[in-house]
């Protein structure tokens, strides 16, 4: 069967990385195929390599309060190319008042701090479209 | 008479007494590890130190080589600064903070800048898009400079300034307020972070490639040795290692092994290690492992010690005595049961006091959650307050040498980073040991192994993997608009249109020709800051000059 495949990506200008980190090893080792695009990715930059990768799912690392501004970007530009199947899924710093807007805008998983490896990993695996077995 | 097998103290001890006792009570089935998962034995005792000689390897407190300390008093001459790291939004709005801070107790500034301001761009390039005045204060010319200092008086505090790959023209802007202050820069006392190595190895932010962000530094120290000799040219960090995820050996060592790299790197450029080693000085986080942190503290001075006077032949003692700042540890903090943080945060502040911190910043509860709030903030200062005026452990001189346990583990500690420093050596240096991405991989896989830990439930973090509150009642937080971006973006606008461009200009290509060839960046960099250029101006300048630097991606 197909592997899902990931990108995780970091935008904006923080370079904490820790949490991408963590999570993309995770999902590799949960069997996953782990696309890390690394620090300073514009939206354009993250929506071209989930093109080029064929992913299933996009992660994004977000501490620095940027998210209000990226998140919506990503989704308008993943609308664009026609990818509204990718998934989308945010870790980080998300105060209380932006969960319902980023939902809104179609990110389709939020993860706070202290989130277990494990239920991001079960999410995506829940929610990733069915793909078509390849011969 | 002894024969050398017999029964030592301990042996009987665990065959009389301990054995008995477990039949009776066993001990709880799980491994007894740090947080960076160093096995700890069940108990210490006087065969644990035998090798530990008093005046070598302790000695008295202000004396060589400074295990208990570089002041023979204690904190019972000074205490150490109370030094709260704070910005956010716009420069008059960090200046209000700084005003409360130092109003409630507080004796020494500490600047937090926000992204784009640590990776010198401007509010208008698009990688700045929704980060201006979100993690710290933008401050993107010497207008915004002279906003965050209005009405403090730079020759009555000290101030430290956490930038790094931009410290030069925020550390310039500084130099230009204070001037028009009427400050004299030979009385001038703070400290630039100004530390690129851990940069690269775990907070990113880089700008320039290793060998050309080490020239800037340099230029630094002999700049400073002339112009500003009390000024800490570089705060050399282990907080952001270990916020990466590392060990807390790890963090001892590649900090100190950072610290060799600058002071190998200020002799080559041809500066005597006395000249500048005295204004090194050193950050480190105080994790939740109460013992293992006030080991590495005390490790530290001793390695530090050693370091200077062997390895380097400094002869000046104010070269061989390590002074540090304290963070407690932001990475334990839990979003979950904010209020548990003030615990964890009180602890951790006690160890870096009983480590014999010289500042100490205390972090606040909500700050797994956002940028603290006022409230937070202050009572964050209470804290150190109430450690220092309450506890009494700052009646005596290192309260906790001579216990067996902490000894062991302060000689451990200095083992094992000696172990890697000479690893690094073989490896050429720390720039050649991070272009082989070696001290990247170590803590990326210590931060996975902990991580690991937690999802076992090896390592418990209270409220978090137990004692779960499903019916948390929400945590009001500081919410930090785009106010303040609208009115950096304006007000970059309209500089451009009042300052004098053309000598903006000359002063930009006076320092792309200070980059090329081999006179010293400050003086040029003074220059542009006097003409108002701004960071993304001055950093730009540079990169067109030595380019930037990329990583490889790994996980």
């Amino acid at each position: 069967m197909r592997k899902i495949r990931v990108v995780i990506a970091k935008p904006g200008l923080d370079g904490h990385d820790r949490g991408a980190k963590v999570i993309a090893r995770a999902l590799r080792d949960a069997g996953m195929e782990v696309i890390y695009t690394g620090l300073r990715q514009t939206p354009e930059m993250i929506v071209a390599a989930a093109l080029q990768e064929d992913a299933d799912a996009i992660g994004l690392s977000i501490l620095s309060g940027a998210h209000m501004h990226i998140c919506p970007r990503v989704m308008e530009l993943l609308k664009a190319k026609g990818l509204d199947d990718v998934i989308v899924v945010i870790g980080g710093i998300i105060p209380d008042v932006d969960i319902p807007k980023l939902q809104a805008a179609g990110v389709r998983g939020i993860f706070l701090p202290g989130s277990p490896m494990q239920d991001i990993i079960r999410f995506i695996s829940e929610n990733v479209r069915p793909r078509v077995e390849q011969v | 008479m002894k024969s050398v097998t017999a029964e030592t103290a301990r042996q009987r001890w665990e065959r009389e007494v301990l054995e008995p006792s477990l039949r009776k009570a066993p001990e709880r089935p799980v491994r007894f590890t740090t947080i960076s998962g160093r096995e700890i034995d069940r108990l210490y005792g006087p065969e644990d130190v035998e090798q530990l000689d008093y005046a070598t390897e302790l000695n008295n407190p202000g004396e060589f080589p400074y295990t208990r300390g570089i002041h023979p008093s204690g904190y019972r001459g000074k205490l150490w600064t109370m030094r709260q790291f704070a910005g956010f939004g716009t420069p008059e709005e960090t200046n209000e903070r700084y005003k409360t801070l130092l109003s409630a107790g507080g004796t020494g500034l500490s600047v937090a800048f926000d992204l784009p301001t640590l990776m010198g761009r401007d509010p208008d390039h698009e990688l700045s898009l929704g980060e201006v005045g979100k993690c710290g204060v933008s401050v993107m010319s010497l207008a915004d400079m002279e906003r965050l200092f209005e009405g403090i008086d730079l020759a009555g505090i000290t101030t430290s300034m956490t930038i790094n790959s931009p410290a030069p023209m925020i550390f310039a802007m500084y130099l230009v307020v204070a001037e028009k202050q009427g400050a004299d820069w030979k009385k001038l006392s703070g400290t630039i972070q100004n530390d690129i190595l851990k940069e690269f190895i775990a907070q990113k932010e880089y700008i320039f490639p290793p060998r050309e962000s080490m020239r800037l530094i340099t230029d630094i120290f002999s700049f400073c040795a002339q112009e500003v000799p009390k000024w800490n040219t570089i705060s050399v960090s282990g907080y952001h290692i270990r916020e990466a995820g590392s060990t807390s050996l790890q963090e001892l060592a590649f900090t100190l092994r950072d610290g060799i790299e600058y002071v190998q790197y200020g002799i080559d450029a041809g500066l005597d290690v006395d000249e500048f080693a005295p204004q090194i000085s050193f950050f480190f986080n105080s994790h939740s492992d109460f013992f293992e942190e006030i080991a590495k503290f005390r490790a530290a001075r001793k390695i530090w010690a050693d370091v200077m006077r062997d390895r380097f032949g400094a002869k000046n003692e104010r070269s061989w005595k390590l002074r540090f700042h304290t963070q407690t540890a932001g990475v334990s903090l839990t979003a979950q049961q904010p209020y548990n943080n003030v615990v964890r945060t009180a602890l951790q502040a006690l160890a870096a006091v009983l480590g014999g911190t010289n500042s100490l910043h205390t972090n606040s509860l909500d700050e797994a959650l956002a940028l603290p709030t006022a409230a937070a903030a202050t009572l964050a200062l209470r804290t150190q307050q109430i450690i220092a005026a309450e506890s009494g452990v700052i009646n005596t001189v290192d309260p906790l040498g001579g216990s067996y346990f902490l000894e062991k583990l302060t000689l451990d500690m200095e083992r094992g980073a000696k172990e890697y420093f000479d690893t690094i050596d073989r490896m050429g240096g720390m720039v050649e040991a991070i272009e082989q991405g070696y001290p990247q991989k170590e803590i990326a896989e210590a931060s996975y192994q902990f991580q690991q830990a937690v999802e076992r439930r090896e390592k418990i973090v209270v409220g978090v993997n137990d004692y779960v509150q499903e019916d948390e009642a929400p945590y009001p937080i500081l919410y930090i608009d785009d106010t303040a971006g609208e009115m950096q973006l304006a007000r970059l606008a309209e500089l451009k249109k009042t300052r004098d461009n053309g000598k903006v200009a000359a002063s930009l290509d006076a320092l792309r020709r200070a980059g090329r060839g081999g006179e010293n960046t400050m003086y040029p960099l003074l220059e542009c800051v006097r003409a108002y250029a701004t960071v993304g101006e001055m950093c730009d300048a540079l990169r067109e000059v030595w380019g930037e630097y990329a990583e490889v991606p790994l996980i």
